[in-house]
Parts: structure tokens; C-alpha cells; sequence
């Protein structure tokens, strides 16, 4: 192809790339597309089997009965669902006031050293394995009070929450425009009123949506109960006392050699999935939409 | 919470006025408020130091008795006394950095095809879909991983290795099933997540003139993407270390799979243990003092590696982000 030049210029030869480039950029693309298809294998597989493996399982009974002793049919995981919401329950009551406390300080006066040895902290916080968290709580709760209880295990929950509350609330705070905050100080109102009354609720959807994500994710975890709550094989609602709880019944009975109870670890696991899974896809899915308009 | 919008309002933020308050250096109801609030941010401090130090009074005793020799060691023997911590060392470590070498390659390829060739509405669903995965409770990956993975490793997939790369020590050995391979592969499966979302995330905040003028200059879509991925490199590496952290002091799944002993072996398809797993193990069963001890050492050093691995990822991920924290947090 040539166009027409100027005297004296040769003729501009226009080429596409050549044949190995070409191919190249055909093979990286397919490899992209490949890649993902992979990826998705596995998680799909996971999916497919506690959905066919705990599905059978999965009855009322399941909900409302109590664990049977091994060679008995039927029976259920009552006491620890129960457990999981008494655990979590007290883990959130902890971690609340502390990580949204944490996320307005660091949103509102956070600019300082303190803010980011707080900050850091937190992160540090974040990234702390569970077991490691489940062992120091054992440590700091457990020994003193001479047993393990459900009030140990909440606070290793509650510990776990706290990072991810404080950060996610120092996002949605520093989201809430300055304007809000100008127009409350021009009518004379305090800086806490200002924080308190205007912040706060504007922030407030965020807010709830990240404790909710932190909460869902907190239930799942098995690790930092083991030396905690424990595991209770009988009905318990005392704070003081061992107590049963999802995770940690789906890894004993996982464990354990007998069918029936593998096939109820099967049921816990494809509840928890559930529980979990359904509580974080609905949250983020209406954060986006919030986030959108 | 739309990120970016976080950092335009960050950066639009004036300082605002000091309040004067009708009495000089009177208590208010300001300072109090604000007291109550930094009270509560110094928890968070006072949670990781009480943590820091009960790690270092119960690991006091082995601390004292076998120093450096504890990291050396492959002994682990309580009613002897005797507490090396090298084979936990030795699984942590390969556990993970197998979890890293199968899941990277894929992992890295997906996160282009969703930042760069899917369509934003198609990559914004998937993205979406895999965030939720990484939700997943560590105790269904491994549910998953034995009754479903150790069966086909067991019964196809080891012997398939043993028979054409038994040649290697890393395949020699006998198809347990359960294993090195098998957590490595559970391993993989968990850390693909965060290792997709976040290097979208960190594509996507590339400038798209970089694309653009690679385009402009005649460049193909795969040579444009290697400009952009080359920009985006130091934040990608800092999100597979942030991978890396989790898989490090991920417990349940590991524990179920790996096999629980505490021997060095070279093949992958032998059991072992991580530092995570023993814990998890065996401190319920530990009754002797020195034991207790010599698991509490061991929670400090894992919790000093994650510290480590973790700050250096985030360190990386916030320096190519430029300040974005909402994507260096999202572990």
C-alpha cells in the first residue's frame, strides 16, 4: 500500500505485524483464556461435590436434632449451630465498638504517627495466622479462668474481626464528603456532634455491610476455636462452658472413620458454605450497587 | 465503596479549622469524645502486644534451653524432651512455595484476561465470583481435599507420577494420597483467589496511556499487555507475597491433608507437617511443660514470618498503588 508523498520522500509502506508476532499475540491471548477456564475448574469441582455429598444430609433434622452416638442413624448439628451463633454473637459484641471506634479515629483523626502506628497494627493484626490467634487467646483467657469456655472462643473471633471492621469503616468514613462535615461545624455544632451525628450515619450502610463481611467470615473459622471453645457433644448455652460450634464439628466428624458421620461433616460443610458464601455475595453485591449510584 | 472515588475525596480533603473552644484548655465534651475514640484504636495496639508477649513468655522455656538449636534440629520427641522445629520449618515452607509455583502461572493469566481481554462487564462479574471463593471457610477445602483429592491422587494420579517421573526424588515413594502434593494442590486452590483479584485490581489502576501508546506505536494486544503487566510487575509481586502469607499460616485444610509427621522427606508425595498444623495438632494433647513451650515457640515464629512476608507485600502493593490501601488490605 502507498499513499501519496511528498516530492522526493519514498512511498510509506504500511505493514500489520509480522507472522511470529502475530502468533504470539494469538498464543498469549489463548493462554489467557485457558488460564481462566482452569481456574475456574477446581472451585466449580468443590462446589459440585459438598452440594452431592452434603445435599442427602441436609435435612430439618439436621437443624433441630441433637448429635446421636456413632451406629445410631440420623441426628443433627442443633447444638452446634447454636454454638456458631452464641460464639460469633459474642465475638461480634467485642469487636463492634472496638473496630468501628478504631476506623472513625483513623478516618477522622488518623493523619498523625499515632494514627499510622494504629494503622500498621492493624495490618499486622490482619495478617496474623488463626491458630496463632486461638493459641495466644488460650493463653490470655483460657489459663486464667481455668477451662475452656464459649466467652474464650468469642473473644479469638473478636480479635479476628477487629482489623478487618477498623479498616473497612476507615474506608466508608473518609468516603463521606467534606461538605457534610463544613456544613455541620457552620452551624455551630461540636466536632464530636459533627462525628457522631453527621459522619457516622452517612457512613452508617458501609459500615454494617463490613462488620456483616467480617462476621460471615469469622463464623467460618475453625482454627482459632480449637483451643478455645473447644467442642461441646452435648447441649450448652453457658458462656463459662465449652460449647459446640459448626467448624470444629465438621472437622471432628470429618475425622472421624465411621460413614455417617463424614456424611453429616459433608451437610455441615455445604451449610456453612452456604452460610457464609450467601451472607458475603448479597453484601457485596448491594455495596456495589450503593457504590455505583 | 468505590476506591477511587476514596482517593479523589482524600485528596480534595482541606484541613479543617481548629475549633476554638469558649474555654482555653477546659474538659469538653471533644476531648472526651475523642479521648474514648483513641482509647479504642490503642486496643488494637494493646491486642497484638498482650499476643507478642504471651507468644514469648510461653516460648520462654524452649527459648532458653535450646536457643538457635531449635531451628536445626528434626527431633520432636516430648517424652524425651527433645524439640527441633525444622521439619515443621521444612513443610511450612515447601507446602506453600508448591501452593505458589502451580497456582502463579494461571493465576497471573487469568488476572490479565480479566483486566485487559474480557469485556469489563464479563471481567467485573468473574472478578466478582472469585472474590467470593476466596470466602470460603479453610475447613471445606479440606473436607474437599480428603475425601475427594486424596482418592484421585491416591489412585491416579501419584501412580501416574511414580511410574514416569519416578525417576526424580521429588516423585519416589508410595501414593499415600494424603501429603505434601495434596496440600500443595489444596493450597493453590485457596491462594488463587486473592492472587486473581488483586492482580486485576492492580492492572486495572495502570495508567491506560501506557496501553495506548504501545497500541499507537504498532504494538500487538500481547506485546501492549506486557507494557502494562511490566508497569504494573512490583504491585503484582506484592500481591502473590500477600498470597504467599495466607498460605503460610493457613491451618485447617493443611492439617487435614498433609499427613501429620514430622519427617524431612524429598518427595512430594510423602507426608509431613507445618508449623501450622502442629500446632493445631498437638496442643491439646500437650501436657508436659517443655512441649506446651515448644509449640508456643512455634506459634512466634510463624507469627514472625507472616510478619515479614506480609509487610514486604504490602510495602510493594502500596508502592505501585500509590496510597490505594482499600486493594493493599483486602487479603
Amino acid at each position: 500500500m502507498s499513499r501519496a508523498r511528498p516530492e522526493g520522500y519514498p512511498p510509506l509502506a504500511v505493514r500489520g505485524p509480522s507472522l511470529d508476532r502475530r502468533l504470539w499475540n494469538h498464543a498469549l491471548i489463548a493462554i489467557c483464556y485457558l488460564s481462566t477456564a482452569l481456574l475456574m475448574l477446581p472451585l466449580a469441582l468443590i462446589i459440585w461435590h459438598l452440594v452431592a455429598n452434603g445435599i442427602t444430609a441436609l435435612t430439618p433434622g439436621f437443624f433441630i436434632h441433637m448429635p446421636k452416638p456413632v451406629g445410631e442413624p440420623g441426628g443433627g448439628m442443633a447444638n452446634a449451630i447454636v454454638g456458631t451463633l452464641i460464639v460469633t454473637g459474642i465475638g461480634l459484641a467485642l469487636a463492634f465498638p472496638v473496630g468501628v471506634g478504631t476506623g472513625v479515629c483513623l478516618a477522622e483523626h488518623g493523619d498523625g504517627r499515632f494514627g499510622h502506628l494504629v494503622r500498621y497494627t492493624a495490618d499486622v493484626l490482619g495478617g496474623v495466622p488463626s491458630i496463632v490467634v486461638g493459641l495466644t487467646t488460650y493463653a490470655l483467657v483460657v489459663l486464667p479462668m481455668g477451662r475452656f469456655s464459649a466467652l474464650a472462643g468469642g473473644i479469638a473471633l473478636g480479635i479476628l474481626m477487629v482489623p478487618t471492621i477498623a479498616r473497612s469503616t476507615e474506608e466508608v468514613v473518609r468516603l463521606v464528603p467534606e461538605s457534610y462535615r463544613h456544613a455541620a461545624l457552620a452551624l455551630g455544632a461540636p466536632g464530636w456532634k459533627v462525628t457522631q451525628d453527621v459522619v457516622i450515619p452517612a457512613a452508617r450502610a458501609g459500615i454494617v455491610t463490613a462488620t456483616l463481611l467480617a462476621l460471615a467470615r469469622a463464623a467460618g473459622e475453625t482454627a482459632p476455636l480449637l483451643f478455645t471453645a473447644l467442642g461441646n457433644r452435648f447441649w450448652s448455652t453457658a458462656l463459662d462452658r465449652p460449647i459446640a460450634s459448626l467448624p470444629v464439628m465438621i472437622y471432628d466428624y470429618a475425622r472421624a472413620p465411621y460413614a455417617d458421620w463424614n456424611r453429616q461433616a459433608w451437610a455441615g460443610a455445604l451449610l456453612l458454605l452456604l452460610l457464609v458464601t450467601v451472607v458475603s455475595a448479597v453484601l457485596r453485591a448491594t455495596t456495589r450497587r450503593i457504590g455505583r449510584t | 465503596m468505590n476506591a477511587v472515588g476514596a482517593s479523589l475525596m482524600r485528596a480534595e480533603r482541606a484541613p479543617l479549622p481548629r475549633r476554638r473552644t469558649t474555654r482555653a484548655g477546659a474538659w469538653n465534651a471533644d476531648r472526651l469524645y475523642r479521648i474514648v475514640l483513641r482509647a479504642l484504636a490503642t486496643t488494637v495496639f494493646a491486642i497484638v502486644a498482650l499476643m507478642v508477649f504471651e507468644m514469648v513468655q510461653g516460648a520462654a522455656p524452649t527459648l532458653r534451653m535450646f536457643g538457635a538449636r531449635f531451628l536445626a534440629t528434626t527431633d520432636w520427641d516430648p517424652v524425651f524432651d527433645k524439640f527441633g522445629a525444622l521439619p515443621y520449618l521444612y513443610g511450612t515452607l515447601v507446602s506453600s512455595g508448591l501452593a505458589l509455583l502451580l497456582a502463579l502461572p494461571p493465576a497471573l493469566w487469568a488476572a490479565i484476561y480479566l483486566a485487559e481481554l474480557a469485556r469489563p462487564r464479563l471481567g467485573a462479574t468473574l472478578a466478582f465470583v472469585i472474590e467470593l471463593l476466596a470466602s470460603i471457610p479453610s475447613i471445606v477445602y479440606g473436607i474437599w481435599g480428603v475425601f475427594v483429592l486424596a482418592p484421585w491422587l491416591r489412585t491416579a494420579i501419584e501412580p501416574w507420577l511414580i511410574a514416569h517421573l519416578g525417576f526424580l526424588p521429588l516423585f519416589q515413594g508410595f501414593p499415600f494420597g494424603l501429603g505434601m502434593l495434596n496440600a500443595g494442590i489444596v493450597l493453590a486452590i485457596m491462594i488463587t483467589p486473592t492472587i486473581v483479584s488483586l492482580s486485576r485490581e492492580i492492572l486495572l489502576s495502570t495508567p491506560g496511556a501506557l496501553r495506548e501508546a504501545a497500541l499507537a506505536l504498532g504494538a500487538t494486544r500481547a506485546e501492549a499487555i506486557a507494557v502494562t503487566v511490566g508497569a504494573a510487575r512490583p504491585g503484582i509481586v506484592g500481591a502473590v507475597i500477600l498470597a504467599l502469607g495466607r498460605a503460610l499460616g493457613e491451618t485447617m485444610a493443611v492439617t487435614m491433608v498433609i499427613g501429620n509427621t514430622n519427617h524431612i522427606s524429598a518427595s512430594l508425595l510423602a507426608p509431613g507437617a507445618t508449623m501450622a498444623s502442629v500446632i493445631a495438632n498437638e496442643f491439646t494433647e500437650a501436657s508436659d511443660h517443655l512441649h506446651l513451650s515448644a509449640l508456643f515457640e512455634i506459634a512466634l515464629l510463624l507469627f514472625a514470618l507472616t510478619l515479614v512476608v506480609n509487610g514486604l507485600a504490602r510495602l510493594l502493593v502500596l508502592w505501585t498503588l500509590g496510597g490505594r490501601r482499600d486493594v493493599a488490605r483486602a487479603t
